[in-house]
Protein backbone atom coordinates (compact mmCIF):
# COMPACT_ATOMS: atom_id res chain seq x y z
CA UNK A 1 0.00 0.00 0.00
CA UNK A 2 1.70 3.61 -1.01
CA UNK A 3 0.45 6.39 1.37
CA UNK A 4 0.34 9.82 0.21
CA UNK A 5 3.40 12.29 0.61
CA UNK A 6 0.26 14.17 2.84
CA UNK A 7 -0.49 11.36 5.21
CA UNK A 8 3.53 10.39 6.24
CA UNK A 9 3.88 14.43 6.97
CA UNK A 10 0.79 14.58 9.35
CA UNK A 11 1.57 10.87 10.66
CA UNK A 12 5.69 12.39 11.27
CA UNK A 13 4.01 15.69 13.31
CA UNK A 14 1.89 13.77 14.96
CA UNK A 15 4.33 11.19 15.98
CA UNK A 16 6.55 14.14 16.70
CA UNK A 17 3.79 15.97 18.87
CA UNK A 18 3.21 13.54 21.12
CA UNK A 19 6.87 12.97 22.02
CA UNK A 20 7.64 16.48 22.17
CA UNK A 21 4.75 16.41 24.79
CA UNK A 22 5.78 13.60 26.48
CA UNK A 23 9.58 14.40 26.51
CA UNK A 24 9.21 18.45 27.00
CA UNK A 25 8.44 18.22 30.42
CA UNK A 26 11.67 16.02 31.32
CA UNK A 27 13.99 18.40 28.89
CA UNK A 28 12.73 21.22 30.84
CA UNK A 29 12.75 19.37 34.29
CA UNK A 30 16.62 18.46 33.69
CA UNK A 31 17.40 21.66 32.38
CA UNK A 32 16.43 23.39 35.57
CA UNK A 33 18.31 20.80 37.28
CA UNK A 34 21.49 22.14 35.49
CA UNK A 35 20.51 25.93 35.57
CA UNK A 36 22.48 28.14 38.29
CA UNK A 37 18.84 29.72 38.90
CA UNK A 38 15.91 28.83 36.60
CA UNK A 39 14.26 31.73 37.31
CA UNK A 40 16.63 33.88 35.33
CA UNK A 41 16.82 31.24 32.85
CA UNK A 42 20.04 29.80 31.30
CA UNK A 43 21.58 32.68 30.59
CA UNK A 44 22.85 32.54 34.82
CA UNK A 45 24.77 29.76 33.55
CA UNK A 46 25.04 26.05 34.18
CA UNK A 47 26.77 24.39 36.89
CA UNK A 48 26.56 20.71 38.75
CA UNK A 49 26.10 22.25 42.09
CA UNK A 50 22.52 21.01 42.37
CA UNK A 51 23.22 17.82 41.78
CA UNK A 52 26.23 18.27 44.30
CA UNK A 53 23.87 19.13 46.71
CA UNK A 54 21.31 16.22 45.99
CA UNK A 55 24.01 14.26 46.76
CA UNK A 56 24.96 15.31 49.79
CA UNK A 57 21.11 15.27 50.79
CA UNK A 58 19.76 12.22 49.45
CA UNK A 59 22.03 9.91 48.37
CA UNK A 60 21.10 7.60 51.58
CA UNK A 61 17.80 7.31 49.69
CA UNK A 62 18.98 6.67 46.57
CA UNK A 63 21.41 3.53 48.18
CA UNK A 64 18.73 2.36 49.63
CA UNK A 65 16.52 2.58 46.59
CA UNK A 66 18.90 0.09 45.12
CA UNK A 67 18.96 -1.77 48.16
CA UNK A 68 15.30 -2.47 48.07
CA UNK A 69 15.09 -3.16 44.64
CA UNK A 70 17.55 -5.73 44.58
CA UNK A 71 15.84 -7.55 47.73
CA UNK A 72 12.75 -7.39 46.23
CA UNK A 73 14.20 -8.96 42.76
CA UNK A 74 16.41 -11.59 45.06
CA UNK A 75 12.67 -12.57 46.48
CA UNK A 76 10.38 -12.14 43.50
CA UNK A 77 12.60 -14.44 41.52
CA UNK A 78 12.94 -16.69 44.75
CA UNK A 79 9.37 -17.08 44.67
CA UNK A 80 8.57 -16.23 40.99
CA UNK A 81 9.95 -18.26 38.75
CA UNK A 82 9.50 -21.67 40.63
CA UNK A 83 6.01 -20.27 40.62
CA UNK A 84 5.67 -19.81 37.43
CA UNK A 85 6.51 -23.49 36.54
CA UNK A 86 4.07 -24.97 38.97
CA UNK A 87 1.74 -22.71 37.00
CA UNK A 88 2.80 -23.68 33.90
CA UNK A 89 2.83 -27.51 34.84
CA UNK A 90 -0.87 -27.76 36.50
CA UNK A 91 -2.83 -25.53 34.13
CA UNK A 92 -6.05 -25.65 35.49
CA UNK A 93 -8.97 -23.60 37.12
CA UNK A 94 -7.18 -23.66 40.12
CA UNK A 95 -3.97 -22.40 38.79
CA UNK A 96 -5.84 -19.40 36.76
CA UNK A 97 -7.32 -18.56 39.90
CA UNK A 98 -4.04 -18.24 42.01
CA UNK A 99 -2.88 -15.94 38.87
CA UNK A 100 -5.46 -13.72 39.55
CA UNK A 101 -5.41 -13.60 43.16
CA UNK A 102 -1.30 -12.38 42.53
CA UNK A 103 -2.52 -10.01 40.55
CA UNK A 104 -4.81 -8.47 42.97
CA UNK A 105 -1.64 -6.01 44.07
CA UNK A 106 -1.66 -4.16 41.38
CA UNK A 107 -4.82 -3.64 40.68
CA UNK A 108 -5.88 -2.48 43.95
CA UNK A 109 -4.41 0.90 45.00
CA UNK A 110 -1.07 1.20 46.30
CA UNK A 111 -2.51 3.22 49.37
CA UNK A 112 -4.75 0.30 50.09
CA UNK A 113 -2.36 -2.45 50.25
CA UNK A 114 -0.11 -0.32 52.61
CA UNK A 115 -2.78 0.59 54.46
CA UNK A 116 -3.47 -3.45 54.65
CA UNK A 117 0.05 -4.27 55.28
CA UNK A 118 0.16 -1.78 58.51
CA UNK A 119 -3.05 -2.71 59.64
CA UNK A 120 -1.73 -6.70 59.77
CA UNK A 121 1.91 -6.20 60.68
CA UNK A 122 2.67 -2.08 61.47
CA UNK A 123 2.68 -3.72 65.30
CA UNK A 124 5.44 -5.57 64.92
CA UNK A 125 7.87 -2.66 65.82
CA UNK A 126 10.96 -3.84 64.64
CA UNK A 127 9.41 -4.40 61.67
CA UNK A 128 7.56 -1.15 60.68
CA UNK A 129 10.44 0.59 61.35
CA UNK A 130 12.77 -1.24 59.08
CA UNK A 131 13.54 -1.75 55.29
CA UNK A 132 12.15 -4.40 55.33
CA UNK A 133 8.51 -3.30 55.44
CA UNK A 134 8.90 -1.58 51.87
CA UNK A 135 10.58 -4.72 50.22
CA UNK A 136 7.46 -6.46 51.95
CA UNK A 137 5.41 -3.95 50.03
CA UNK A 138 7.32 -3.96 47.22
CA UNK A 139 7.27 -7.71 46.85
CA UNK A 140 3.76 -7.63 46.53
CA UNK A 141 3.27 -5.53 44.11
CA UNK A 142 6.48 -6.16 41.78
CA UNK A 143 5.71 -10.17 41.92
CA UNK A 144 2.62 -10.43 39.33
CA UNK A 145 5.30 -8.85 36.36
CA UNK A 146 7.65 -11.47 37.36
CA UNK A 147 5.15 -14.22 37.39
CA UNK A 148 3.63 -13.10 34.14
CA UNK A 149 6.92 -12.60 32.55
CA UNK A 150 8.22 -15.96 33.54
CA UNK A 151 5.38 -17.53 32.09
CA UNK A 152 5.80 -15.70 28.92
CA UNK A 153 9.36 -16.90 28.14
CA UNK A 154 8.01 -20.61 29.35
CA UNK A 155 5.00 -21.49 27.35
CA UNK A 156 6.75 -20.27 24.36
CA UNK A 157 9.35 -23.19 24.32
CA UNK A 158 7.72 -26.51 24.34
CA UNK A 159 9.12 -27.16 27.99
CA UNK A 160 6.69 -29.79 28.96
CA UNK A 161 8.30 -31.72 27.00
CA UNK A 162 11.99 -31.12 27.68
CA UNK A 163 10.86 -31.55 31.31
CA UNK A 164 9.78 -34.99 30.46
CA UNK A 165 12.54 -36.14 28.39
CA UNK A 166 14.85 -34.67 31.28
CA UNK A 167 12.74 -36.84 33.30
CA UNK A 168 13.07 -39.92 31.09
CA UNK A 169 16.79 -39.48 31.02
CA UNK A 170 16.79 -39.75 35.13
CA UNK A 171 16.72 -36.08 36.04
CA UNK A 172 14.72 -35.69 39.44
CA UNK A 173 11.75 -32.73 39.05
CA UNK A 174 14.37 -29.97 41.27
CA UNK A 175 17.26 -31.13 39.08
CA UNK A 176 14.99 -30.61 36.34
CA UNK A 177 14.04 -27.42 36.71
CA UNK A 178 17.85 -25.98 37.09
CA UNK A 179 18.79 -27.81 34.71
CA UNK A 180 16.59 -27.46 31.78
CA UNK A 181 13.51 -25.39 32.78
CA UNK A 182 15.55 -22.25 34.14
CA UNK A 183 17.79 -21.50 31.45
CA UNK A 184 14.87 -22.22 28.98
CA UNK A 185 13.07 -19.52 30.19
CA UNK A 186 15.62 -17.41 30.86
CA UNK A 187 15.09 -14.54 28.47
CA UNK A 188 11.58 -14.42 30.20
CA UNK A 189 13.51 -14.34 33.63
CA UNK A 190 15.94 -11.52 32.40
CA UNK A 191 12.45 -9.38 31.36
CA UNK A 192 11.02 -10.04 34.38
CA UNK A 193 13.62 -8.98 36.36
CA UNK A 194 14.33 -5.85 34.63
CA UNK A 195 10.46 -4.72 34.99
CA UNK A 196 10.81 -5.90 38.96
CA UNK A 197 13.85 -3.36 39.36
CA UNK A 198 12.20 -0.67 37.10
CA UNK A 199 8.85 -0.39 39.15
CA UNK A 200 11.11 -1.08 43.07
CA UNK A 201 13.02 1.71 42.06
CA UNK A 202 10.12 4.14 40.63
CA UNK A 203 7.68 2.91 43.48
CA UNK A 204 6.11 6.16 45.35
CA UNK A 205 2.44 4.91 46.26
CA UNK A 206 3.00 2.08 48.57
CA UNK A 207 6.51 3.14 49.57
CA UNK A 208 5.05 6.94 51.09
CA UNK A 209 2.75 5.15 53.31
CA UNK A 210 5.12 2.01 54.86
CA UNK A 211 8.19 4.36 54.92
CA UNK A 212 9.64 6.19 58.25
CA UNK A 213 11.67 9.40 58.20
CA UNK A 214 14.57 6.99 58.21
CA UNK A 215 13.83 4.82 55.35
CA UNK A 216 13.11 7.06 52.72
CA UNK A 217 13.64 5.97 48.97
CA UNK A 218 13.89 7.87 45.89
CA UNK A 219 10.69 8.86 44.84
CA UNK A 220 9.39 9.87 48.70
CA UNK A 221 12.95 11.59 49.10
CA UNK A 222 12.07 13.37 45.54
CA UNK A 223 8.41 14.08 47.09
CA UNK A 224 9.91 15.81 50.17
CA UNK A 225 12.53 17.93 47.89
CA UNK A 226 9.57 18.94 45.32
CA UNK A 227 7.95 20.27 48.75
CA UNK A 228 10.74 21.26 50.69
CA UNK A 229 13.44 22.87 48.17
CA UNK A 230 13.61 25.11 45.74
CA UNK A 231 13.12 24.26 42.31
CA UNK A 232 16.43 23.49 41.18
CA UNK A 233 17.32 20.68 43.50
CA UNK A 234 14.37 18.99 42.81
CA UNK A 235 14.52 18.85 39.09
CA UNK A 236 18.50 17.91 39.47
CA UNK A 237 17.35 15.00 41.95
CA UNK A 238 14.87 14.13 38.74
CA UNK A 239 18.18 14.00 36.83
CA UNK A 240 19.61 11.42 39.37
CA UNK A 241 16.40 9.80 39.18
CA UNK A 242 16.49 9.45 35.25
CA UNK A 243 20.40 8.49 35.15
CA UNK A 244 19.18 5.60 37.17
CA UNK A 245 16.66 4.16 35.56
CA UNK A 246 17.80 4.80 31.72
CA UNK A 247 20.31 1.89 31.38
CA UNK A 248 17.93 -0.28 33.18
CA UNK A 249 15.26 0.78 30.70
CA UNK A 250 17.68 0.85 27.68
CA UNK A 251 18.53 -2.90 29.19
CA UNK A 252 14.86 -4.07 29.18
CA UNK A 253 14.30 -2.79 25.25
CA UNK A 254 17.44 -4.69 24.23
CA UNK A 255 16.75 -7.97 25.65
CA UNK A 256 13.25 -8.16 24.41
CA UNK A 257 14.49 -6.94 20.94
CA UNK A 258 17.62 -9.77 21.51
CA UNK A 259 14.78 -12.74 22.64
CA UNK A 260 13.04 -12.09 19.67
CA UNK A 261 15.54 -12.22 17.06
CA UNK A 262 17.20 -15.67 19.14
CA UNK A 263 14.26 -16.77 20.35
CA UNK A 264 16.21 -17.32 23.76
CA UNK A 265 19.49 -16.54 25.63
CA UNK A 266 21.17 -19.49 25.10
CA UNK A 267 22.42 -19.03 28.81
CA UNK A 268 23.39 -22.02 30.52
CA UNK A 269 26.26 -24.65 30.65
CA UNK A 270 26.82 -27.38 28.08
CA UNK A 271 28.38 -30.61 28.87
CA UNK B 1 25.05 -53.41 27.01
CA UNK B 2 23.03 -54.44 29.78
CA UNK B 3 20.83 -57.51 29.51
CA UNK B 4 17.94 -57.14 27.19
CA UNK B 5 14.56 -57.67 29.20
CA UNK B 6 10.88 -58.56 28.58
CA UNK B 7 8.23 -56.03 29.00
CA UNK B 8 4.97 -57.33 30.03
CA UNK B 9 1.68 -54.81 30.25
CA UNK B 10 -1.09 -56.62 32.13
CA UNK B 11 -4.99 -55.13 31.98
CA UNK B 12 -3.38 -51.79 31.42
CA UNK B 13 -6.17 -48.69 30.21
CA UNK B 14 -6.15 -45.44 29.88
CA UNK B 15 -8.81 -42.98 30.84
CA UNK B 16 -8.70 -39.53 30.76
CA UNK B 17 -9.90 -37.40 34.05
CA UNK B 18 -12.74 -36.22 31.66
CA UNK B 19 -14.19 -39.95 31.17
CA UNK B 20 -12.66 -40.58 27.63
CA UNK B 21 -11.10 -43.82 26.97
CA UNK B 22 -7.50 -43.38 25.63
CA UNK B 23 -6.87 -47.17 26.11
CA UNK B 24 -9.48 -50.16 26.53
CA UNK B 25 -7.20 -52.87 29.01
CA UNK B 26 -4.63 -54.34 26.76
CA UNK B 27 -2.49 -57.29 27.76
CA UNK B 28 0.78 -57.34 25.46
CA UNK B 29 3.83 -58.81 26.26
CA UNK B 30 7.21 -57.94 24.43
CA UNK B 31 9.86 -60.05 24.04
CA UNK B 32 13.54 -59.14 25.06
CA UNK B 33 15.50 -57.78 22.80
CA UNK B 34 12.22 -57.74 20.22
CA UNK B 35 11.44 -54.78 18.58
CA UNK B 36 7.70 -54.16 18.51
CA UNK B 37 6.36 -51.57 16.23
CA UNK B 38 2.72 -49.84 17.52
CA UNK B 39 1.00 -48.84 14.02
CA UNK B 40 -2.15 -47.47 13.95
CA UNK B 41 -3.76 -43.86 13.18
CA UNK B 42 -3.43 -40.96 15.07
CA UNK B 43 -5.68 -40.96 18.14
CA UNK B 44 -5.56 -44.72 18.73
CA UNK B 45 -3.70 -44.84 21.66
CA UNK B 46 -0.02 -46.20 20.64
CA UNK B 47 1.18 -42.61 22.07
CA UNK B 48 -0.37 -42.94 25.45
CA UNK B 49 0.80 -46.49 25.49
CA UNK B 50 4.37 -45.99 25.12
CA UNK B 51 3.57 -43.33 27.51
CA UNK B 52 2.41 -45.82 30.06
CA UNK B 53 5.33 -47.84 29.29
CA UNK B 54 7.98 -45.15 30.50
CA UNK B 55 6.52 -43.59 33.29
CA UNK B 56 4.85 -40.33 31.63
CA UNK B 57 1.24 -41.57 31.99
CA UNK B 58 0.07 -43.89 34.53
CA UNK B 59 -2.50 -47.18 33.78
CA UNK B 60 -5.49 -46.79 35.59
CA UNK B 61 -6.19 -48.75 38.57
CA UNK B 62 -5.45 -52.55 37.98
CA UNK B 63 -3.13 -52.43 35.43
CA UNK B 64 0.32 -53.33 35.68
CA UNK B 65 3.69 -53.25 33.73
CA UNK B 66 6.54 -55.36 34.37
CA UNK B 67 10.23 -55.20 33.24
CA UNK B 68 11.71 -58.09 33.50
CA UNK B 69 10.73 -59.85 36.93
CA UNK B 70 10.51 -55.72 38.23
CA UNK B 71 6.76 -54.77 38.66
CA UNK B 72 7.41 -50.74 37.59
CA UNK B 73 3.80 -49.61 37.50
CA UNK B 74 4.66 -46.92 40.20
CA UNK B 75 8.13 -46.35 39.52
CA UNK B 76 8.44 -42.60 38.44
CA UNK B 77 10.09 -42.34 35.11
CA UNK B 78 13.34 -41.19 36.00
CA UNK B 79 13.67 -44.52 37.84
CA UNK B 80 12.55 -46.63 34.94
CA UNK B 81 15.96 -46.54 33.25
CA UNK B 82 14.11 -46.45 29.88
CA UNK B 83 15.16 -44.15 26.97
CA UNK B 84 12.80 -42.54 24.85
CA UNK B 85 12.98 -40.54 21.84
CA UNK B 86 10.50 -37.94 21.55
CA UNK B 87 8.44 -37.20 18.58
CA UNK B 88 10.09 -33.83 18.23
CA UNK B 89 13.27 -34.92 19.72
CA UNK B 90 13.04 -32.69 23.21
CA UNK B 91 16.71 -31.74 22.40
CA UNK B 92 18.19 -29.37 25.42
CA UNK B 93 18.50 -26.19 23.48
CA UNK B 94 21.05 -24.87 26.38
CA UNK B 95 22.85 -27.69 26.17
CA UNK B 96 25.32 -28.20 22.67
CA UNK B 97 25.49 -31.95 20.99
CA UNK B 98 27.45 -33.63 23.62
CA UNK B 99 25.86 -32.00 26.27
CA UNK B 100 22.40 -33.38 25.19
CA UNK B 101 24.14 -37.02 24.77
CA UNK B 102 26.13 -36.98 28.29
CA UNK B 103 22.90 -35.22 30.41
CA UNK B 104 21.78 -38.70 31.24
CA UNK B 105 25.59 -39.25 31.98
CA UNK B 106 25.75 -36.38 34.07
CA UNK B 107 22.52 -36.96 36.40
CA UNK B 108 23.90 -40.70 36.62
CA UNK B 109 27.28 -39.07 38.89
CA UNK B 110 29.25 -40.84 35.61
CA UNK B 111 32.39 -38.73 36.30
CA UNK B 112 33.66 -36.19 33.38
CA UNK B 113 36.26 -38.39 31.70
CA UNK B 114 34.09 -41.75 31.56
CA UNK B 115 30.98 -39.41 30.51
CA UNK B 116 33.37 -37.95 27.58
CA UNK B 117 34.50 -41.19 26.37
CA UNK B 118 30.92 -43.18 26.14
CA UNK B 119 29.46 -39.41 24.48
CA UNK B 120 32.22 -39.72 22.27
CA UNK B 121 31.25 -43.57 21.60
CA UNK B 122 27.84 -42.64 21.20
CA UNK B 123 28.48 -39.95 18.35
CA UNK B 124 30.41 -42.29 16.46
CA UNK B 125 27.41 -44.84 16.81
CA UNK B 126 25.29 -42.74 14.74
CA UNK B 127 28.19 -40.87 12.59
CA UNK B 128 27.78 -37.44 14.98
CA UNK B 129 31.52 -37.36 16.04
CA UNK B 130 32.27 -34.08 14.10
CA UNK B 131 28.90 -31.92 15.59
CA UNK B 132 29.73 -32.39 19.41
CA UNK B 133 30.32 -28.46 19.73
CA UNK B 134 27.30 -27.63 17.38
CA UNK B 135 24.51 -25.91 19.23
CA UNK B 136 20.99 -27.76 18.55
CA UNK B 137 19.82 -24.62 16.27
CA UNK B 138 22.22 -25.55 14.32
CA UNK B 139 21.65 -29.12 13.63
CA UNK B 140 19.32 -30.37 10.61
CA UNK B 141 16.34 -32.63 11.65
CA UNK B 142 18.03 -36.00 10.40
CA UNK B 143 21.41 -34.55 12.64
CA UNK B 144 18.69 -33.94 15.72
CA UNK B 145 16.92 -37.28 15.46
CA UNK B 146 20.01 -39.26 15.74
CA UNK B 147 21.74 -36.94 18.50
CA UNK B 148 18.15 -37.80 20.22
CA UNK B 149 18.47 -41.45 19.14
CA UNK B 150 22.51 -41.26 20.92
CA UNK B 151 21.56 -39.78 24.14
CA UNK B 152 18.40 -41.80 24.68
CA UNK B 153 20.92 -44.98 24.03
CA UNK B 154 24.08 -43.31 26.24
CA UNK B 155 22.37 -44.46 29.17
CA UNK B 156 22.72 -47.77 28.58
CA UNK B 157 18.26 -48.15 29.02
CA UNK B 158 16.67 -51.59 29.86
CA UNK B 159 14.25 -50.55 27.58
CA UNK B 160 14.26 -48.13 24.12
CA UNK B 161 10.95 -45.94 22.92
CA UNK B 162 10.91 -44.37 19.97
CA UNK B 163 7.85 -42.07 19.13
CA UNK B 164 7.12 -41.12 16.06
CA UNK B 165 11.24 -41.10 15.42
CA UNK B 166 11.32 -40.43 11.45
CA UNK B 167 7.43 -38.45 10.85
CA UNK B 168 9.28 -34.93 11.17
CA UNK B 169 11.69 -35.44 8.32
CA UNK B 170 11.08 -35.11 4.72
CA UNK B 171 10.58 -38.41 2.57
CA UNK B 172 14.07 -39.20 1.34
CA UNK B 173 16.02 -38.61 4.36
CA UNK B 174 13.21 -41.24 6.18
CA UNK B 175 13.78 -44.13 3.88
CA UNK B 176 17.59 -43.49 4.83
CA UNK B 177 17.52 -43.21 8.44
CA UNK B 178 14.76 -45.99 8.39
CA UNK B 179 17.54 -48.57 7.11
CA UNK B 180 19.97 -46.58 9.66
CA UNK B 181 17.78 -47.13 12.08
CA UNK B 182 16.87 -50.74 11.65
CA UNK B 183 20.71 -51.49 11.19
CA UNK B 184 21.25 -49.88 14.78
CA UNK B 185 18.35 -51.60 16.43
CA UNK B 186 19.56 -54.80 15.44
CA UNK B 187 23.24 -53.82 16.74
CA UNK B 188 22.02 -53.36 19.95
CA UNK B 189 19.91 -56.18 20.31
CA UNK B 190 17.64 -54.17 23.16
CA UNK B 191 14.02 -54.31 23.98
CA UNK B 192 12.22 -51.77 21.59
CA UNK B 193 9.26 -49.87 21.18
CA UNK B 194 8.60 -47.79 18.51
CA UNK B 195 5.31 -45.83 17.89
CA UNK B 196 4.47 -44.87 14.07
CA UNK B 197 1.53 -44.34 11.85
CA UNK B 198 3.43 -45.23 8.81
CA UNK B 199 3.15 -48.83 7.89
CA UNK B 200 6.19 -49.07 5.82
CA UNK B 201 8.11 -48.12 8.51
CA UNK B 202 6.36 -50.25 11.51
CA UNK B 203 7.03 -53.17 8.70
CA UNK B 204 10.72 -52.50 8.43
CA UNK B 205 11.39 -51.70 11.99
CA UNK B 206 9.19 -54.01 13.55
CA UNK B 207 9.98 -57.46 14.56
CA UNK B 208 6.28 -57.95 15.50
CA UNK B 209 3.57 -55.78 14.71
CA UNK B 210 0.84 -53.92 17.10
CA UNK B 211 -1.67 -52.63 14.68
CA UNK B 212 -4.21 -50.06 16.86
CA UNK B 213 -7.33 -48.79 16.08
CA UNK B 214 -10.09 -46.84 19.00
CA UNK B 215 -7.84 -47.31 21.67
CA UNK B 216 -7.92 -51.21 21.20
CA UNK B 217 -5.13 -53.66 19.69
CA UNK B 218 -6.52 -54.94 16.40
CA UNK B 219 -3.85 -57.39 15.57
CA UNK B 220 -0.11 -58.66 16.83
CA UNK B 221 2.24 -60.48 14.77
CA UNK B 222 4.84 -60.66 12.42
CA UNK B 223 4.58 -57.97 9.16
CA UNK B 224 4.11 -60.94 6.99
CA UNK B 225 1.20 -62.49 8.62
CA UNK B 226 -0.54 -59.21 9.31
CA UNK B 227 -0.35 -58.39 5.50
CA UNK B 228 -1.35 -61.63 4.23
CA UNK B 229 -3.31 -62.80 6.75
CA UNK B 230 -5.18 -59.66 8.45
CA UNK B 231 -7.71 -60.58 11.13
CA UNK B 232 -10.27 -57.31 10.28
CA UNK B 233 -10.71 -55.31 7.25
CA UNK B 234 -9.11 -52.26 9.42
CA UNK B 235 -5.57 -54.57 9.63
CA UNK B 236 -5.88 -55.45 6.03
CA UNK B 237 -6.88 -51.67 5.33
CA UNK B 238 -3.56 -50.16 7.02
CA UNK B 239 -1.43 -52.68 5.64
CA UNK B 240 -1.58 -51.42 2.19
CA UNK B 241 -4.30 -50.86 -0.24
CA UNK B 242 -7.30 -53.50 0.04
CA UNK B 243 -9.85 -53.35 -2.78
CA UNK B 244 -13.00 -55.11 -2.61
CA UNK B 245 -15.57 -56.65 -4.83
CA UNK B 246 -19.17 -57.90 -4.45
CA UNK B 247 -21.93 -59.58 -6.02
CA UNK B 248 -22.97 -59.87 -10.03
CA UNK B 249 -20.25 -60.42 -11.77
CA UNK B 250 -18.18 -61.45 -9.05
CA UNK B 251 -21.00 -63.94 -8.34
CA UNK B 252 -21.16 -65.40 -11.54
CA UNK B 253 -17.50 -66.00 -12.17
CA UNK B 254 -15.98 -66.44 -8.69
CA UNK B 255 -18.92 -68.46 -7.33
CA UNK B 256 -18.67 -66.39 -4.30
CA UNK B 257 -20.27 -63.47 -2.70
CA UNK B 258 -17.24 -60.82 -2.67
CA UNK B 259 -13.77 -60.50 -3.27
CA UNK B 260 -10.63 -58.91 -1.50
CA UNK B 261 -7.93 -58.37 -2.99
CA UNK B 262 -4.39 -56.51 -3.17
CA UNK B 263 -3.47 -54.14 -6.17
CA UNK B 264 -0.85 -56.19 -6.97
CA UNK B 265 -2.78 -59.21 -7.22
CA UNK B 266 -4.69 -58.07 -10.18
CA UNK B 267 -3.38 -59.04 -13.80
CA UNK B 268 -4.91 -56.97 -16.67
CA UNK B 269 -5.44 -59.02 -19.49
CA UNK B 270 -7.28 -58.77 -22.83
CA UNK B 271 -11.09 -58.82 -22.69
CA UNK B 272 -12.68 -62.24 -23.13
CA UNK B 273 -11.25 -64.53 -19.81
CA UNK B 274 -11.90 -62.57 -16.53
CA UNK B 275 -13.57 -59.66 -15.10
CA UNK B 276 -14.21 -57.26 -17.67
CA UNK B 277 -13.59 -53.45 -16.59
CA UNK B 278 -12.85 -50.25 -18.10
CA UNK B 279 -9.55 -48.27 -17.65
CA UNK B 280 -10.51 -44.86 -16.11
CA UNK B 281 -7.01 -43.62 -15.16
CA UNK B 282 -3.46 -44.88 -15.44
CA UNK B 283 -0.52 -43.35 -13.42
CA UNK B 284 2.95 -44.22 -14.35
CA UNK B 285 5.04 -44.24 -11.44
CA UNK B 286 8.46 -45.79 -13.07
CA UNK B 287 8.55 -49.27 -11.67
CA UNK B 288 5.07 -49.83 -12.03
CA UNK B 289 1.64 -48.59 -13.46
CA UNK B 290 -1.24 -47.86 -11.02
CA UNK B 291 -4.23 -48.88 -13.00
CA UNK B 292 -7.83 -47.39 -11.63
CA UNK B 293 -10.78 -49.88 -13.25
CA UNK B 294 -14.19 -49.92 -13.07
CA UNK B 295 -17.13 -52.82 -13.52
CA UNK B 296 -19.70 -52.78 -15.29
CA UNK B 297 -21.97 -51.74 -12.51
CA UNK B 298 -19.54 -48.78 -11.20
CA UNK B 299 -17.58 -50.71 -8.42
CA UNK B 300 -13.94 -49.09 -9.18
CA UNK B 301 -10.60 -51.05 -7.80
CA UNK B 302 -7.19 -50.54 -8.53
CA UNK B 303 -4.59 -52.87 -10.15
CA UNK B 304 -0.61 -52.42 -10.32
CA UNK B 305 1.45 -53.50 -13.68
CA UNK B 306 4.51 -53.34 -14.83
CA UNK B 307 5.69 -50.44 -16.56
CA UNK B 308 5.22 -51.82 -20.45
CA UNK B 309 1.41 -52.11 -19.82
CA UNK B 310 0.14 -50.72 -22.55
CA UNK B 311 -3.72 -49.93 -21.37
CA UNK B 312 -4.65 -46.49 -21.65
CA UNK B 313 -8.03 -44.91 -20.30
CA UNK B 314 -11.53 -45.61 -22.19
CA UNK B 315 -9.83 -49.21 -22.83
CA UNK B 316 -11.61 -52.42 -22.11
CA UNK B 317 -9.98 -55.06 -20.30
CA UNK B 318 -10.39 -57.96 -18.22
CA UNK B 319 -9.17 -58.04 -14.33
CA UNK B 320 -7.86 -61.72 -13.30
CA UNK B 321 -7.38 -61.68 -9.71
CA UNK B 322 -5.15 -63.82 -8.68
CA UNK B 323 -5.03 -65.39 -4.69
CA UNK B 324 -8.38 -64.00 -4.18
CA UNK B 325 -9.59 -64.35 -0.70
CA UNK B 326 -13.21 -64.85 0.69
CA UNK B 327 -14.38 -61.70 2.54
Amino acid sequence: MRHSRFDTRLGLTATLAVVAFLIGPVLLSVTAGVTRNYFVGLSSGLTLDWIVQVWDLYADTIWRSYAVALATLAITTIIGVPAAWVLTLFPGRLSRLLEELLTLPVAVPGLATALALIVSWGSVGWLRSSVAFIVIGHVLFTLPFMVRAVRAGMQGADLMVLDEAAATLGASRRRRFFDIIVPAASSGIVTGALTVVTLSIGEFNLTWLLHTPLTKTLPVGLADSYASMRLEVASAYTLVFLLMLLPLMVGLQWIAARSTRHGGLGLGAST
Amino acid sequence: MTHPLTIRLDNCAKTWPDGTRALAPLNLSIDAGETLALLGPSGCGKTTLLRMICGLESADEGGRIRFGDDDVTQVAPEARGVGVVFQGYALFPNMNVAGNVGYGLKIRGVDAASRRRRVAEMLELVELEALAERRIDQLSGGQRQRVALARAIAIEPRVLLLDEPLTALDARLRQQLRVDLAKLLKTLGITCVIVTHDQEEAMMLGDRVAVMSAGRLEQLGAPETLYRDPASPFVADFLGTLCRLEGGEVATRHGVAALTFRPHEVELAPPGQGLPARVQARFFLGSHIRFELALADGQRFTALAAPDAIWQPGDTVSALIEQARVA
